[in-house]
């Protein structure tokens, strides 16, 4: 479903600092399934992931998304795409402090025109379903860690994407909250959902959840795949 | 000069406008030089990400050029007073050489602007930046005109010098009353109506079918530009005189004044409004083929001549009841 | 054409919670908009109402007034002229005007002595604008002296004083009777301080005008629209100066703005990087900060004008009064009369709020090109 062919990221490029974080990955990511990118810090986990995600170009190769080339694509169309392909689940939670646990989870739909009263509809539903509607209308600075982690996922489902994408989700969490954390994704795997997750936590990648790891160092693939 | 308020507000908004358009036309240029979508270069994702800036800027601008047209004339309305014998800004307007040249060039513009935010709209519909360069082409024509304009506009202010008093003579300035060009006034008024009527037929109809059927799209775009010129005419040889209920009076400026009902900004926001959607059909045209927007491209033309034909049935129907309305009775004269 | 319109909602929707959230930063920026437009509104206001008040002023006075030139200067003219001016066809009335300045040591100040048709003012009376009573804390009742140009003082009771509809005429205004005019200024009995002409049909008057000038060549004629013209030019006139002295002030406005538009703190930097990373793209961070100066420039653009008109129409333009009225040592205490107009609002419009967007328009485009995946590192 989603294709990687020599990619390569580099940051900086031409200047005395340029650094490159990812070096020639060629990658398939199977629709459905649970793919996990383990490695150390610097490894280009999380570029790669940016990558896959829509939220930057290639420096070099290409990549395709259900057959369709997007990477030569301009900003306004991979926007478009990644708004409704990708949904996202940062390590830092990044919701805006001083508007309410809904709104955070809301703004995702706001540029797409949809009317607002619909929006708010959805996501309250997705917040019982998350079993955190009484925490909808409090600021997001009040949540606690595993409430605002279920705020984030909301969030990324906002507009029914087909993949998720979480960046080292377990990052802020306790052994307990990790667990639960993984069993939301089992859930959403059910749902049809395509996961993919960037970690270097036990607890995920050996996780039964996960169907496939891919080991990074360095920007490149680690042996052969699982 | 005169230091009107209105007066400076023009001036210094035409100078912004003139900044803004030339801080723009150097990026216009670097983009035509080296705008290449395939490459991934630095260079190429910063020109993707300036055209943000650039769209913005020169959509403030070209806004502000539509606006502007209306302002000038206003205040040469509002200024009228200045100057003996002036009833209005035609008046105004012919108190120096560069009046009335400013006043066409504003129209011109008026006109190029509107079509360019329209390329624009659908340069950005594609999902390939299709129409960048000759965006960018089409712009960097219209840069020398605006500036042109602010120029012409400028000295038509700065030249300016009201009839008043000074301290020795007194002297009686009435004697330097003006006639404004009546020529064109005196197109007799039934030939003008007959091809005012038939023309505006021709486009609304021509218009109607190209957006239900997609065919004549040169046709309609052709018939658009003759009907607003025509429009022009007929403001100034029956339209005019009927508004006024005075068969003398074919000033086009004074029916934007208050005694009118300000009916004349009705009028020429509808037919310039419909002559600019007219004319992008047209220039659209040539851009069918383009595999990016050869989807949504045939649809927005049809949308746009359909906007056309609108505004100029609406034109015509202000126009056509203010004449049944006017106490006038212009023929048999 | 529906998702255009909801896409705005929403964004709209986010913006005002921002502006609510950022408050100081917002409300700085306000207050010296509001403060720009005050200024310029009060400017542009009062000088509109001072030509308004001219023109209402102008429209009972005489189509034409005759004065006499001799080298140059404005000087008595023949009270025989009359009949032969009268003789012009067109003229319906002519009538002799008696007025001058008299300089009162006492209080510094010019008043205006002028002859007029009252049956209050007889000899040895006089009626005073409110301006002399003022400032001579006179009444009617009580005398006030004057000395003739004999070197005699007379003495002249106040009959009354008058509000006039335009304070601005009346206020230094003494009405005199034709006797005590002559006695003060020592004027000629068969000469007159000039002509004051009526015609019947206003259309002829530059042709009447043209032959009085050749029956009697050593005259000038003021035509009543070139006064009205000249009074519109120099209130324009002055009120542009202001303006263009107060383009100093929109200047440092503009720099302020476009600092404040540059200036975003780390917290508003993150959250636009969030958005970003959520799905915003570079266009509808443009449009939120679209809607961000638009509610920024309407409020304060309404407060300000609110706050010129109650400055210019409440309290008489205080802040500026001595620029524009000139130099004199009285000013009428008159109020002024409201008016407003479309030109008025749309000049303001053009000198405010178009400088602010264009001064916005490349920070806001600055913050919008953040990256989206600035927020994953």
């Amino acid at each position: 479903m989603i294709e990687l062919r020599d990619i390569r990221k580099v940051f900086n490029s031409g200047k005395p600092n340029e650094f490159a974080a990812v070096q020639g990955i060629s990658l398939s990511i199977e629709a459905g399934k649970a793919t996990v990118l383990n490695g150390p810090s610097g490894s280009g986990k999380t570029t790669l992931l940016s990558l896959i995600g829509c939220m930057a170009r290639p420096t070099a190769g290409r990549i395709r998304l259900f057959e369709r080339e997007i990477t030569s694509l301009p900003e306004r169309f991979l926007t478009e795409i990644r708004r409704q392909t990708f949904g996202f689940i940062f390590q830092q939670f990044n919701l805006i402090k001083g508007i309410t646990a809904l709104e955070n989870a809301m703004l995702p739909a706001y540029p797409l025109g949809e009317k607002f009263s619909s929006i708010k509809k959805r996501g309250l539903h997705l917040f019982e379903l998350f079993n955190i509607a009484s925490k909808a209308y409090s600021k997001a600075e009040w949540l606690s860690g595993g409430e605002a982690q279920r705020v984030t996922i909301v969030r990324a489902l906002m507009n029914n994407p087909s993949v998720i994408i979480a960046d080292e989700p377990t990052a802020h969490l306790d052994t307990k909250l990790s667990l639960e954390f993984m069993d939301i994704l089992g859930k959403l795997k059910e749902d049809g959902k395509t996961l993919l997750l960037a970690s270097h936590d036990p607890l995920v990648y050996e996780s039964g959840v996960v169907d496939r790891v891919v080991n990074l160092r360095d920007g490149r693939i680690e042996g052969a795949e699982e | 000069m005169i230091f009107h308020p209105t007066v400076m507000a023009l001036f210094a908004g035409s100078i912004l406008v003139s900044f803004m358009i030339l801080y723009s036309a150097s990026y216009a240029f670097l983009i035509l030089r080296k705008w290449d979508l395939q490459s991934g270069s630095e260079l190429q994702l910063n020109l993707e990400r300036k055209t943000y800036l650039i769209s913005t800027l020169i959509g403030y601008a070209f806004a502000f050029e539509l606006l502007s047209f209306f302002l000038y004339v206003f205040t040469a309305d509002q200024i009228h007073t200045f100057f003996v014998g002036a009833m209005c800004a035609a008046g105004s307007l012919y108190a120096n050489d560069y009046g009335y040249p400013t006043l066409i060039l504003k129209l011109v513009n008026f006109l190029l602007a509107g079509i360019w935010l329209v390329l624009n709209y659908v340069d950005n519909r594609g999902y390939d930046y299709p129409l960048v360069k000759t965006k960018c082409l089409f712009f960097l024509l219209l840069v020398p005109l605006i500036l042109l304009e602010t120029f012409l506009q400028g000295n038509y202010f700065l030249r300016l010098n009201p009839n008043i008093i000074t301290s020795c003579c007194g002297t009686l300035f009435s004697t330097e009353t003006f006639v404004l060009p009546s020529a064109i006034g005196f197109f007799p008024s039934i030939p003008a109506k007959a091809a005012f009527y038939v023309t505006l037929l021709l486009t609304v109809g021509s218009g109607s079918f190209y957006s239900l059927k997609g065919k004549g799209g040169y046709l309609f775009s052709a018939a658009s530009a003759l009907a607003f010129a025509v429009s022009v005419l007929a403001i100034f040889s029956f339209i005019s005189p009927y508004i006024y209920e005075l068969p003398t009076h074919h000033c086009p400026f004074c029916i934007l004044q208050k005694e009118y009902g300000y009916i004349g900004y009705l009028i020429y926001v509808t037919l310039l409004g419909g002559a600019i959607a007219g004319l992008s059909v047209g220039v659209l045209m040539p851009f069918r083929k383009i595999k990016s927007l050869s989807e949504i491209l045939p649809l927005f033309q049809r949308r746009l001549a359909m906007a056309s034909s609108t505004l100029f049935l609406v034109f015509t129907a202000i126009v056509t009841v203010r004449i049944l309305l006017s106490d006038l009775i212009l023929e048999g004269y | 054409m529906r998702t255009w319109i909801e896409r705005h909602r929403n964004i709209l929707d986010f913006t005002l919670s921002s502006i609510v959230r950022r408050k100081r930063k917002n409300a700085a920026l306000v207050s010296v908009y509001t403060l720009i437009v005050f200024l310029l509104a009060s400017v542009l206001l009062f000088t509109y109402a001072l030509r308004e008040e001219a023109s209402i002023l102008l429209k009972e006075a005489p189509e034409m007034i005759v004065q006499r030139l001799v080298a140059g200067r404005h000087d008595l003219i023949p009270v025989t002229y009359i009949e032969r001016i009268r003789a012009i066809r067109g003229v319906s009335s002519i009538k002799e005007r008696l007025w001058g300045y008299y300089y009162d040591p006492i209080v510094g100040a010019n008043y205006t002595l002028m002859v007029a048709e009252d049956p209050d003012v007889i000899p040895g009376g006089i009626a005073v604008g409110e301006g002399v009573s003022r400032i001579r804390l006179a009444s009617p009742g009580d005398t006030l002296e004057f000395r003739t140009y004999q070197g005699v003082t007379i003495e002249l009771e106040i009959k009354k004083t008058f509000s006039s509809e335009s304070g601005l005429v009346s206020s230094d205004l003494v009405l005199i009777s034709d006797h005590d005019f002559r006695k003060v200024f020592g004027t000629p009995q068969d000469y007159a301080t000039d002509l004051a002409v009526r015609v019947r049909n206003p259309k002829e008057l530059p042709t009447i005008a043209l032959k009085v000038a050749e029956i009697l060549p050593d005259t000038r004629q003021i035509l009543r629209e070139e006064i009205l013209r000249t009074y519109d030019a120099i209130f324009s006139w002055r009120g542009g100066i202001l303006l263009a002295i107060l383009f100093g002030a929109v200047l440092a406005f503009i720099i302020f703005a476009w600092d404040k538009a540059s200036g975003l703190s780390m917290e508003e930097k993150k959250e636009i990087g969030i958005l970003k990373a959520i799905g915003w793209e570079t266009s509808d961070i443009i449009r939120m900060k679209f809607w961000e100066g638009l509610v920024v420039s309407l409020s304060s653009f309404l407060m300000g004008i609110l706050l010129a008109y109650l400055h210019v129409f409440f309290t008489s333009f205080m802040l500026f009064e001595p620029v524009l009225k000139g130099w004199a040592t009285m000013y009428p205490a008159f109020k002024i009369t409201p008016f407003i107009e479309g030109a008025q609002v749309a000049s303001l419009f053009f000198l405010t709020v178009v400088p602010y967007t264009v001064a916005t328009i490349i920070p806001s485009w600055r913050a919008a090109i953040v990256d989206p995946d600035s927020v994953m590192r």
